[in-house]
């Protein structure tokens, strides 16, 4: 490979880095209340609100339900509406983020749903409030999967960022298609599949030993 | 386990301190709780109905009850007696379709969130399956009353350790509840329901996942925290035998009603509703089979007759019992229990001949006789 394309590679890296970590944090940002309001706000939860649940909830599998490439175009007015391009990685971001939102809230959702309702029980018997319930009770108790939730979430989106480079969003997968594929160069595909294999190694890898650390306590 | 180090407070006459918590020393309440010396909790009519697919579910129905301050009162039924319901009424966890609770004479109903708050920091709670949060050490767990009521760092730590120590637990205060016992989760779980000097402690089937050995240690120690703290204890349990241990007084529900209640002696001694009979069923000794085997229903020449005594409340006068057969007794079979320091229980005797004068002679000692049938000599 030439110094070129190892450079570029660099950059792809960079790039797909800033994609699925910048969408990754919102969609934490925005899934986590996502996921405690479909959670409490259920018939005979803490946030009792049936009708809203219901709307969130259609909502959610809506987003759910579109493929993400098909995301990816249709949200384009909205994306230049935010970002003010549609090209380039922080275009991305946009798409990435709302499709990764819905995601983790549901996978969020079933860790917090999880959560034992006796331990709910208990902490109103001694006096918690509700936002005690949710700071002392269902956000500690749900952390362990939470984060192996997240962790699925941004091995998920490591995969979706490479179809965003389709979009010319730039980063790995950009590389992998122009390169690899339209100009026959093996030895960047294999990279480029070598360095993705990689990343999702890592992230795996920390997600599980966060996950294990905290349940083995 | 730390929980032997309370036996040495269970004297032999612990069954009457326990039913006489009203004579404990009021000044050390008032320090124990605060301010007031209190914790009575009273039902008027409640009743709570459930809506299910199959339709309304009468879980609760007219129940009205006092708990004296200071008693260690027992709530006993089958599963789904409704008395998990009546139990979570007292701190609302559970609110009644009819009817009123009060607290200290105070009606709950009408509590708004933060009196609410207020009277569930005045009301401990301990479950059978301990519920204590995986994610916080104990210390944390027992601390979490005060965090959340916004007591000062400064004085959480000195008050956990106190209650820590208290329960026997003061060396396991930075462990996380999975590395402890059942019996220690559960002490972890009193610690924290008495972090905050409540005057009322609530047990929802405290000691069902526990074993027997480690069951009498919780035990013991919620009748020692009783005495000494003065705090009304109200338990909810389907084990007679729990109530047998602790109790000073019982209530016993069917299909949401109170089908009897009374001191803990007298249900015992003398139960008069079926149910309170079929919970009793399994510390009651039945008629040993080979006798069973051998009984007859009309006199046995040359044999005996066999009756049998129960007690209620009175220890029986051995001497006075064979004075009054006026023939050879012999004792067959016998369960006598002290249940605050009365005797309850059963015998079987045999009394030698078919004399029916000597069935009331022994009636007019008072005793409660039953005559089971005859025997043959030989037994």
């Amino acid at each position: 490979m030439s110094p070129q394309m190892i450079d570029r590679l660099w950059q792809a890296g960079l790039d797909t880095l800033v994609m699925v970590g910048a969408s990754a944090g919102i969609a934490v940002l925005a899934g986590l209340p996502l996921a405690l309001f479909l959670v409490t706000s259920g018939p005979g939860g803490i946030f009792p609100a049936p009708r809203a649940n219901r709307v969130v909830g259609m909502l959610v599998n809506g987003f759910r339900a579109v493929p993400f490439i098909v995301l990816l175009v249709a949200l384009i007015p909205f994306t230049r509406l935010v970002t003010g391009t549609t090209i380039g990685v922080w275009a991305a971001i946009v798409p990435l983020s709302v499709s990764a939102t819905p995601f983790f809230a549901r996978i969020a959702e079933v860790s917090l749903r999880d959560v034992d309702a006796g331990l709910i029980e208990a902490a109103q018997s001694i006096g918690c409030r509700r936002r005690h319930i949710l700071a002392h009770v269902l956000l500690p108790e749900a952390l362990p999967g939470i984060i192996g939730g997240l962790t699925i979430t941004i091995v998920s989106m490591i995969g979706a960022s490479a179809m965003a480079g389709a979009v010319g969003a730039g980063g790995l997968g950009d590389v992998a298609i122009r390169y690899g594929y339209q100009r026959f160069d093996t030895t960047v595909m294999m990279a480029v599949i070598a360095i993705l294999i990689a990343l999702v190694c890592v992230v795996q890898f920390a997600g599980d030993t966060a996950v294990r650390r905290l349940r083995t306590r | 386990m730390a929980g032997l180090a309370f036996d040495g407070i269970r004297e032999p006459g612990g069954w009457v301190a326990t039913g006489a918590a009203e004579a404990r020393p009021v000044s050390v309440v008032r320090a124990a709780t605060g301010s007031r010396a209190a914790g009575t909790v009273r039902f008027e009519t409640v009743g709570k109905t459930y809506l299910s697919a199959a339709g309304a579910v009468r879980a609760l129905d007219a129940i009205d009850l006092a708990i004296p301050a200071g008693t260690i009162f027992g709530i006993i039924g089958r599963s789904g007696a409704g008395k998990s319901s009546l139990l979570r009424t007292v701190n609302r966890l559970e609110e009644p379709t009819s009817g009123r609770v009060l607290v200290d004479g105070e009606p709950i109903g009408a509590l708004d969130t933060a009196g609410l708050v207020t009277l569930r920091r005045r009301i401990g709670m301990i479950f059978q399956h301990f519920n204590l949060l995986s994610a916080k050490t104990v210390r944390q767990n027992v601390a979490l009353p005060l965090a959340v009521a916004g007591v000062p760092k400064a004085e959480i730590g000195p008050r956990v350790d106190e209650v820590l120590r208290l329960v026997g637990l003061e060396d396991k205060a930075e462990a996380y509840p999975s590395r402890l016992s059942g019996g220690q989760k559960q002490r972890v779980g009193i610690a924290r329901a008495l972090v905050s000097r409540p005057e009322i402690l609530l047990c929802d089937e405290a000691t069902s996942a526990l074993d027997p050995e480690t069951t009498l240690s919780i035990l013991s120690l919620l009748r020692d925290i009783n005495r000494r703290l003065g705090i009304t204890i109200v338990l909810i349990t389907h084990e007679m035998s729990v109530i047998r241990e602790i109790c000073s007084d019982v209530v016993v529900l069917e299909q949401g009603r109170i089908a009897e209640t009374g001191p803990v002696w007298r249900v015992f001694g003398s139960p008069e509703h079926p149910a309170t009979r079929a919970l009793l069923e399994p510390l009651t000794r039945d008629l040993p089979e080979d006798l069973a085997a051998r009984l007859q229903p009309n006199p046995v020449p040359g044999g005996a007759t066999v009756l049998r005594i129960t007690c209620s409340g009175e220890a029986p006068d051995l001497s006075a019992l064979t004075a009054a057969a006026g023939a050879p007794v012999r004792l067959l079979q016998a369960g006598i229990d002290r249940i605050q320091g009365r005797a309850v229980g059963r015998m079987l005797v045999a009394v030698a001949g078919a004399d029916p004068d000597a069935e009331n002679r022994l009636r007019a000692l008072g005793t409660d006789i039953e005559r089971i049938g005859h025997v043959a000599a030989d037994d």
